[in-house]
């Protein structure tokens, strides 16, 4: 076990952009408090960017694997990479974003590893001794927390929330080890093609970006209404998000659902409207810094967490409170 | 064709209260329920066989007697035959551990029944542990490749093609069978059972396999098998209710928030 | 005691549909006066329109307590999407299985089973309620037809049946012993519905007058035999007792799983409601009196299914059962002080429904006449 060291950040690429990039600062964070090295692994066909970025973005090492047969995310083709790569190298543990994609990748490699794996994480800790990851996670629609560890195997494994690190400031002087290897794919390790794409991209500011979330839930009541919610949003710079209610309903696109099965936002202000405050949800939106409710029921769940409520139907209070901020701004 | 869903049965997590105080969740009185999204790869498995009356669909879960509960459900809503794999040495087992009997028993009521599975149906994540890891580790088991999150499946010509979420929107995405794909929510309700189904699936037989039946590796079960161990559970600190406003008409609530959150500086 | 593990599993699915697909649309139900197709071709599927038919016609041919199960979930949640229901396995049925010919059921009950057809039930007149001997509809025989006129009120599901079975005297001078019931198919000429009632509550399934003006019904849909229909609407009208003293416990029971959460919720003069003595008493009470009202309804299913004569037994718990309902739901709608009494929260309507079950298909006057009758004889 004593042979593995560093610790790794893989850099998802969607459409030549680097994201996850935020897990450098939870990676950082580990490499420091063992003294070991963090390693940043892109992946993927053209990565030039990727790579500029998770350097600024403080990664000392950087493992590229670049090729035409990483140019699509494909479950098969990332596993055999990274099964290649961490026989190779030895990491002592590999941060994976808790993306769609590093969903589907992370447990299939950690099974061709044969390894532990946390999934979703919120926090992490490490015991600075055994170099064993502490990794906070949430379960039972977010009722509740669990702590994770993998003690007896190696890489440690987890997929982590974008959300639960904030991004440092990129330091462009910085400079990094660059390490490529090619890694080819024996013939039919992919099984899987894709056949369509489709591109449901949000208007305006992504939603996870977005410092301000105005969130519609049930009580909503119509695509038209979330109209009202889309005003506020922008008026105040901001994005629409949704609730799974709203989404099961044919309001609004699921790209906008924020919580358990949903994105994680951890905007400066979420505005909640008619959203009565599942656990499901909350865990998507817990992260805001402040959050405004607007419910009909006061007796809302969605209250107990809100910083400011307001009792009343969003009909009313959503124009009167896009009027009243249009005034003050004016 | 034969399809096989890997069902578990969870506690109903609506229905989890938690005592702030004593900081804990209140089980006693929470309904078990067969994971919703389970519910949404049976549902997809019997409309295959509604189209296809040659297909047939078999349940597996692993876990204690009582799932037998689950597996009555699930004949009860167009399962075929359910098989559940019971044994106290897979107490404790992690996701890992899980997908290898998962794949074990994928076997051996393949070598029961005398069929191959061409498909193999997950729900994308349970209710309870919320990890997703199963299906795709049931797949690097079985060595098919995997397709996870679908709200939508067609199977065509030895090949099955999913319609998954992505990052930026989503994707149709296939596979060559036999695969495993994990379902998301899908635009169809699971269909309800009827009196009638209910019945039958209470006098139906459900055959329990052991360890001893899958010839599993005593190493790659239970908490010997399992890699990920959980050190300790607790609950969140929820920050508590803040100002509620509720002033005579909604431009009021309205006007006074807004001289708030500008007091604030939160605008 | 009373339940086997079939009846429990029935009960849950019953639950499970309820609380899934009733519970959302309950208040909707009420305010559009409809209840909505899909719910009773759900119903038809699950099987609920033929529990107590016989496999042979279609139905499942369970017990009472089976029907019991299934009611008292479904009425904890819409008493109004019970009605058809309630009606297929009873008032519908009831008549042609006594007394009908094999091809006769044959021809009508399994596509009542199946939810394709309705068939309501006339025998209700203006001036003749549970006084069925005063009833002036009649039917005079012309050759191979009998020519019905007359009016019958109150009839549920009548805007939308296609049969009905209608009672009428063939022989007026004989009162009660000349009552025939024939099979009268809705389209014939001469047959109209009147105006759809506007009722107070049980919205959602029209109910209205059925006019008969010279119709000419053919012989082979007569009833049972001549003059004897009256003995088959009371048989009949016992069997549906059972149904109705359902709907009173699982209203009751509806309302008390509204009343207690919001207890623990509200507060009052610092305290939540369900702190005050004087209400945990209320409520107390009231979960003991829906206590022995559930009992009295299975032990009258239980006689039922035992083939014992359960006519007394059918009346006290529908008397019982739906005084006791109406009166916890009104107390349960009192916890909610001001806003029991506004359509927003179910309770409102809950007491509307209520109000009913003391009323159709014998007021708790007509029970007590059949059990005084019991007691003192006729």
């Amino acid at each position: 076990m004593s042979d593995y060291k560093n610790i790794w950040v893989l850099i998802d690429i969607q459409n030549g952009q680097a994201k996850t990039l935020e897990l450098l600062t939870g990676g950082r964070k580990l490499a420091d408090a063992v003294s070991e090295k963090l390693v940043a692994v892109v992946i993927g066909s053209g990565t030039d960017a990727a790579v500029k970025d998770a350097v600024a973005n403080g990664a000392d090492q950087i493992l590229v694997v670049d090729g035409a047969d990483y140019a699509d995310y494909s479950t098969e083709g990332y596993t055999y990479a990274l099964e290649q790569l961490a026989g190779k190298y030895k990491p002592a543990a590999l941060l994976i974003g808790a993306t769609i994609s590093g969903r589907d990748l992370a447990p299939r490699l950690a099974a061709r590893l044969k390894t532990g794996l946390a999934a979703d994480c919120t926090d992490l800790e490490i015991d600075a001794g055994t170099g064993t990851i502490q990794w906070t996670r949430p379960a039972y629609g977010g009722n509740e927390l669990a702590v994770i560890e993998t003690p007896g195997a190696r890489p440690q494994l987890g997929t982590v929330r974008p959300s639960a690190f904030k991004r440092g400031e990129p330091d462009t002087a910085r400079t990094a080890e660059i390490i490529k290897e090619d890694i080819a794919l024996p013939a039919g390790t992919i099984r899987t093609s894709i056949i369509e794409r489709i591109a449901e991209v949000a208007e305006g500011i992504k939603l996870e970006d977005a410092e301000v979330v105005v969130s519609g839930g049930r009580g909503v009541g119509s695509t038209e209404n979330f109209a009202l919610l889309k005003e506020l949003a922008d008026l105040m710079g901001g994005a629409v998000g949704a609730s799974r209610a709203a989404v099961d309903a044919g309001w609004i696109s699921h790209v906008a659902q924020v919580g358990q099965t949903g994105k994680t936002v951890s905007p400066k202000l979420y505005i909640a409207c008619g959203i009565s405050g599942a656990i499901q949800h909350l865990a998507g939106m817990s992260g805001s810094d402040v959050v405004i409710a607007i419910n009909r029921d006061p007796d809302a769940p969605i209250f107990e967490v809100a910083d400011y409520g307001i009792v009343g139907n969003i009909k009313d209070v959503l124009p009167a409170l896009t009027e009243a901020i249009k005034k003050l701004k004016a | 064709m034969n399809i096989l869903v890997c069902i578990k049965q969870v506690p109903d997590i609506e229905k989890i209260k938690v005592d702030s105080a004593k900081k804990v969740m209140i089980m006693d009185g929470v309904p078990n329920i067969v994971n919703q999204f389970d519910t949404y790869a049976l549902e997809t498995a019997v409309r295959i066989k509604d189209a296809d009356p040659a297909t047939k669909v078999f349940v597996v879960t692993m876990g204690p007697a009582q799932t037998k509960d689950a597996m009555k459900s699930c004949l009860s809503v167009g399962a075929d035959r359910a098989y559940m794999v019971t044994d106290d040495v897979m107490n404790d087992s992690d996701t890992l551990a899980t997908s290898y009997v998962l794949s074990a028993a994928a076997k051996a009521i393949e070598a029961r029944e005398g069929v191959t599975f061409d498909l193999i149906l997950c729900g994308k994540q349970a209710a309870d542990g919320d990890t997703g890891h199963v299906g795709p580790q049931l797949a690097e088991y079985l060595n098919y490749p995997q397709i996870t999150s679908a709200s939508e499946i067609t199977v065509d010509g030895g090949k099955v093609s999913a319609r998954r979420p992505t990052d930026e929107g989503a994707e149709v995405v296939a596979a060559v069978l036999p695969a495993v794909v994990t379902m998301s929510q899908t635009a169809y309700e699971p269909r309800y059972a009827s009196v009638k189904t209910k019945m039958a699936a209470n006098r139906a037989e459900i055959p329990v396999l052991t360890a001893a039946d899958l010839s599993l590796d005593a190493a790659g079960v239970g908490l010997a098998g399992s890699p990920s161990k959980v050190i300790k559970t607790f609950v969140p600190e929820r920050k508590k209710g803040g100002l509620k406003i509720q002033e005579e008409t909604g431009e009021l609530s309205a006007q006074k928030l807004t001289a708030l959150l500008s007091d604030a500086g939160v605008i | 005691m009373f339940f086997n593990d079939d009846h429990n599993d029935i009960r849950a699915l019953a639950r499970e549909f309820a609380e899934k697909e009733l519970a959302p649309i309950a208040n909707e139900i009420d305010q559009n006066d409809e209840v909505p197709q899909r719910i009773y071709d759900l119903m038809a599927e699950m099987g609920f329109f033929g529990l107590k038919i016989p496999e042979e016609y279609g139905g499942l041919g369970l017990d009472t307590r089976s029907y019991v199960c299934v009611m008292e979930e479904i009425c904890k949640k819409s008493i109004a999407a019970s009605l058809v229901m309630s009606s297929c396995n009873s008032l519908s049925t009831a008549p042609m299985l006594l007394a009908g010919t094999e091809e006769q059921k044959q021809k009508y009950i399994p596509k009542i089973a199946s939810g394709e057809e309705f068939m309501a039930f006339g025998l209700t007149e203006p001036g003749a309620g549970s006084d069925a001997a005063s009833m002036t509809t009649r039917a005079v025989e012309d050759g191979d037809s009998y020519i019905l006129n007359g009016r019958k009120c109150f009839i549920t599901g009548a805007p939308f049946a296609q049969n009905t079975v209608i009672f009428a005297k063939t022989s007026p001078e004989k009162g009660a012993k000349g009552i025939t019931s024939f099979i009268v198919d809705m389209s014939l000429p001469g047959v109209s519905v009147g105006k759809h009632e506007d009722k107070m509550g049980l919205r959602g399934v029209a109910t209205s007058d059925v006019v008969l003006e010279d119709v000419r019904v053919p012989k082979d849909c007569i009833l049972g035999e001549i003059d004897r229909g009256f003995i088959t609407a009371m048989k009949t009208l016992n069997t549906g007792r059972i149904g109705v003293s359902c709907q009173g416990i699982g209203v009751a029971q509806g309302a008390m799983d509204e009343a207690v959460p919001y207890m623990k919720e509200r507060k009052q003069f610092g305290q939540r409601l369900a702190d005050f003595q004087g209400l945990r008493f209320l409520m107390a009470d009231c979960e003991a009196r829906l206590n022995a009202a559930r009992l009295s309804v299975y032990n009258a299913a239980y006689m039922m299914d035992m083939k014992e004569d359960a006519t007394k037994a059918a009346s006290m718990a529908k008397y019982f059962a739906t005084e006791t309902g109406l009166d916890i739901v009104s107390k349960c709608l009192q916890m909610f002080g001001g806003y029991g009494y506004v359509k927003e929260y179910p309770i409102e309507r809950m007491y509307r429904d209520a109000r009913v079950l003391t009323i159709f298909e014998g007021t708790s006057q007509v029970q007590q006449i059949v059990i005084a009758g019991e007691l003192f004889g006729r």
